[in-house]
């Protein structure tokens, strides 16, 4: 049963890779290799390794290691720092009111325009990709977070102040979980923003990881390399994402059965 | 317990409390009823300290209330934002008592313990939107309890129930007021409610608002939602409130009483 | 009250650049790395006069443009399609959740592949990246329309093409709005990745990496002010233009931002 739903549900991602692979087995352009080349490609550069690291090659801990180590330390990062900084301005009109027009530059500014200027200041590598995405990202959290801080319910605050709750408390049993549902937007618009960067950086920046090798497979002429990366950042993506909106499912179980009941 | 003498509000030029004075005793259960509008959330929320009046003195105990005072809960009208959806009914009732300095598994007893009085011991796990609105406003009514106040204040709590959980909730109020012999200040636009749960009834004008009268209830302490409202004391009294509310003076035979 | 607003938020820039200043002549850090406040604003100035780079300004300019228009032409019919025939948009989810996650800037060595002409490259970059807000949006918009009023129009004997236009369409577009305006940040960010990626001749992107390469940092900075200031206010203008056109729209949340 399940799986003819998932049949009826899925029959034009098969059918799409069967066209795909006749037409560029006919067209035969080497930009355009068939997918099963790719796939072979894929293989033999991550998946022909030793079982004991459960296949995965020397070139997959060097091309998915630094990237996914940076992506995370860079989110983790700005979501600190966002999420700090915004309940502190959503729970202060005033500084709102002053931080405001910097906020709204800093947030407009395309942060890939400032890779650059990074590597100028921090020196190639690690700290200045850090810096790409943190600067990057931190703004839809940021954004979001104040955001969620400033329109927490009257009421709910007014409970807090009756009850006499401390200044922690305040923050960690009202503030913060009510402006949670808006958080998490934030840190989901964040994920894929630093995946994007992360890429920009390595590309213009790096010397390891998957954006590099991207960009040196398209160099050397090695097309299938190229496609191979392109499928397994998609994948990254989709599985980033899943694993985030599954994450937010569970913390955000109350603020979804809250909205469809009342 | 509860002194208010000449209390003034206003919100900008619009002023909405006009020198209102009311007192209720230790133990006393008082409604005040007035029009919707006329300043009875303002009027608890000065009590409440939630806001700064304009003008006049709050006294509770004798003391002037300058920030929110620690011996008094707050039951709010609109219940779906009264309880954090984000935490069980027992922890939304065992929170509060931190401030109470108790341990946590103390907190835990405390909790369950005003859920069974309020009659729902088996939904100390459930969340908020898992229950009903009147199931809902039990737990806040709970949360108070759990707190121990000396004064329990409780803006329109049944106003948005459908009626039968209404006539519940006004049963478990009287039930446990008396129970913990909390004084206890009940705002409400409803009439019938007032006279039935209240032993005074304080009736406001509309705003600018001043005191119209205040009743008191000879119907005893003991309730029923049938017999009581069949009494003639209580038809009376309910012709009365109703005659002042819409704006009428007060007649001599009820207040001879007072 | 508006008034207070507005001096505290003068207040608050004008701290921020006194406060960068100080920090800048205490010497703590190298200005040949972080220039001070008052040269980056200096450099911003100079950036006014410099033929090359308002060239360049127009040339990312352009790119941006042509490339939103193609997005809206393409994505907004590609959406309403998608909305009002569910058997399709069942059909064709698995492929959309496929390749929406991928990182839209990993298409752009592809690109460079396949257009010689820069212009025509990151034109299609954006419209390959911008098109996902605006379908999804248009999408989810449509799905969303109130059925009440749909059947309204469809018992007063409209047919199913003008139930799309005359209600559909309509209560969509506030949605579809708030789609492009995101593709529109979402578009900048792709120009400038694919000029710094695939080089060229002419964009801010460019000119930024020459005056890295000659260690301008206060051209660099300031051409990046400027670039926050444009977005800043093509975002305000976005805003406003959806304030006039759906006035009438309640302004409702959650939707994507
Ligand atoms: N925060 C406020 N700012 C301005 N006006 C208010 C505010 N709160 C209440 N009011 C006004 O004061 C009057 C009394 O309000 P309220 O105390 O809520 O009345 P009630 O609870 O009796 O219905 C109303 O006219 C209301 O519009
Ligand atoms: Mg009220």
């Amino acid at each position: 049963m399940n799986a003819i739903r998932a049949v009826g549900r899925l029959w034009l991602v098969p059918v799409t890779l069967v066209a795909w692979e006749i037409a560029t087995r006919v067209a035969e352009q080497p930009f355009f290799p068939p997918p099963s080349a790719t796939l072979v490609r894929m293989g033999e550069m991550w998946l022909s390794g030793p079982p004991s690291r459960l296949l995965l090659t020397e070139q997959a801990m060097s091309d998915f290691g630094p990237s996914l180590a940076r992506l995370f330390a860079g989110w983790a990062l700005a979501a600190v720092i966002g999420v700090a900084a915004g309940v502190a301005i959503g729970c202060s009109t005033r500084l709102s009111d002053y931080l405001d027009p910097l906020i709204h530059l800093g947030r407009a500014v395309p942060p890939p325009l400032l890779v650059p200027f990074f590597l100028a200041l921090l020196k190639l590598g690690t700290p200045a990709q850090l810096a790409t995405i943190v600067f990057g990202i931190i703004w839809p959290i940021l954004v979001n977070t104040i955001d969620g801080a400033r329109t927490v319910d009257r009421q709910h605050l007014e409970t807090a102040r009756i009850f006499g709750f401390s200044t922690v408390q305040r923050l960690t049993r009202v503030i913060v979980p009510a402006a949670m549902p808006k958080i998490f937007a934030g840190l989901r618009l964040a994920l894929s923003l630093a995946l994007i960067l992360l890429i920009v950086a390595e590309i213009f920046a790096g010397s390891g990881g998957l954006g590099y090798r991207l960009l040196s497979a398209q160099r050397t002429y090695l097309y299938a390399d190229m496609w191979g990366c392109l499928v397994v950042l998609g994948l990254l993506g989709y599985l980033l994402n899943s694993a985030f909106l599954l994450l937010e499912r569970r913390v955000l179980a109350w603020h979804r059965n809250a909205r469809q009941t009342t | 317990m509860l002194e208010i003498t000449d209390l003034v509000h206003s919100y900008g030029s619009h002023r909405v409390l006009d020198g209102v004075s009311i007192r209720a005793a230790e133990g006393e259960l008082v409604c005040v009823v007035g029009p919707s509008g006329c300043g009875k959330s303002t009027l608890l929320r000065s009590v409440a300290g939630l806001i700064r009046p304009t003008g006049g003195r709050v006294l509770i105990d004798g003391r002037p209330v300058e920030r929110i005072p620690d011996n008094l809960a707050v039951v709010f009208q609109d219940y779906s934002r009264s309880l954090y959806p984000w935490m069980t009914a027992a922890n939304n009732v065992a929170l509060p008592l931190r401030r109470r300095g108790l341990d946590r598994r103390r907190r835990r007893e405390a909790a369950m313990a005003a859920l069974d009085q309020v009659g729902l011991a088996d939904a100390a796990e459930k969340y908020p939107w898992e229950m009903s609105g009147g199931m809902q406003q039990r737990v806040s009514i709970a949360r108070a309890l759990a707190y121990r106040p000396s004064l329990l204040l409780m803006d329109e709590p049944f106003g948005s129930v459908d009626a039968q959980t209404r006539e519940d909730l006004e049963d478990l109020v009287l039930r446990v007021c008396a129970h913990h012999g909390m004084t206890t200040l009940l705002i409400t636009h409803d009439i019938d409610e007032s006279v039935y749960v209240g032993d005074r009834v304080i009736v406001l004008t509309r705003s600018p608002t001043r005191v119209a009268a205040d009743l008191p209830v000879d119907l005893g302490r003991s309730r029923d939602q049938i017999a009581t409202r069949q009494l003639g004391a209580f038809v009376r009294l309910r012709a009365e409130v109703g005659r002042l509310v819409r704006g009428g003076s007060p007649t001599p035979t009820v207040l001879e009483k007072h | 009250m508006e008034h207070a607003r507005v001096l505290r938020g003068v207040a608050g820039v004008a701290g921020f650049l006194a406060a960068a200043e100080i920090v800048g002549a205490t010497g703590l850090i190298d200005d040949r790395f972080l220039p001070r406040m008052s040269a980056i604003l200096r450099g911003a100035a100079e950036l006014l006069a410099d033929q090359e780079f308002l060239a360049d300004a127009r040339a990312t300019l352009a790119a941006w443009g042509l490339g939103l228009l193609l997005t809206v032409a393409v994505a907004v019919p590609a959406g309403l399609a998608l909305g009002a025939l569910p058997p399709v948009e069942r059909a064709v989810r698995p492929l959309i959740e496929f390749l929406r996650p991928i990182p839209s800037v990993a298409v752009v060595p592809l690109a460079i592949l396949l257009f010689s002409d820069n212009l025509h490259l990151r034109v299609a970059v954006v419209v390959y990246a911008a098109s996902w807000p605006i379908v999804i949006n248009t999408i989810y918009a449509l799905r969303d329309v109130d059925p009440l009023a749909k059947e309204t129009l469809r018992s007063f004997g409209f047919g199913p093409m003008s139930v799309l236009l005359r209600v559909a369409l309509p209560s969509a577009a506030p949605f579809i709005a708030t789609g492009i305006r995101v593709a529109a940040g979402t578009a900048i960010i792709l120009v400038i990745s694919a000029e710094l990626l695939a080089g060229g001749a002419e964009g801010v992107g460019i000119y930024i990496m020459e005056a890295a390469s000659g260690n301008r940092m206060d051209l660099m900075l300031g051409a990046t002010l400027w670039a926050g200031l444009f977005g800043v206010l093509s975002n305000s203008a976005l805003v406003a233009v959806e304030r006039r056109l759906f006035r009438w729209h309640d302004a409702r949340a959650g939707v994507a931002r």
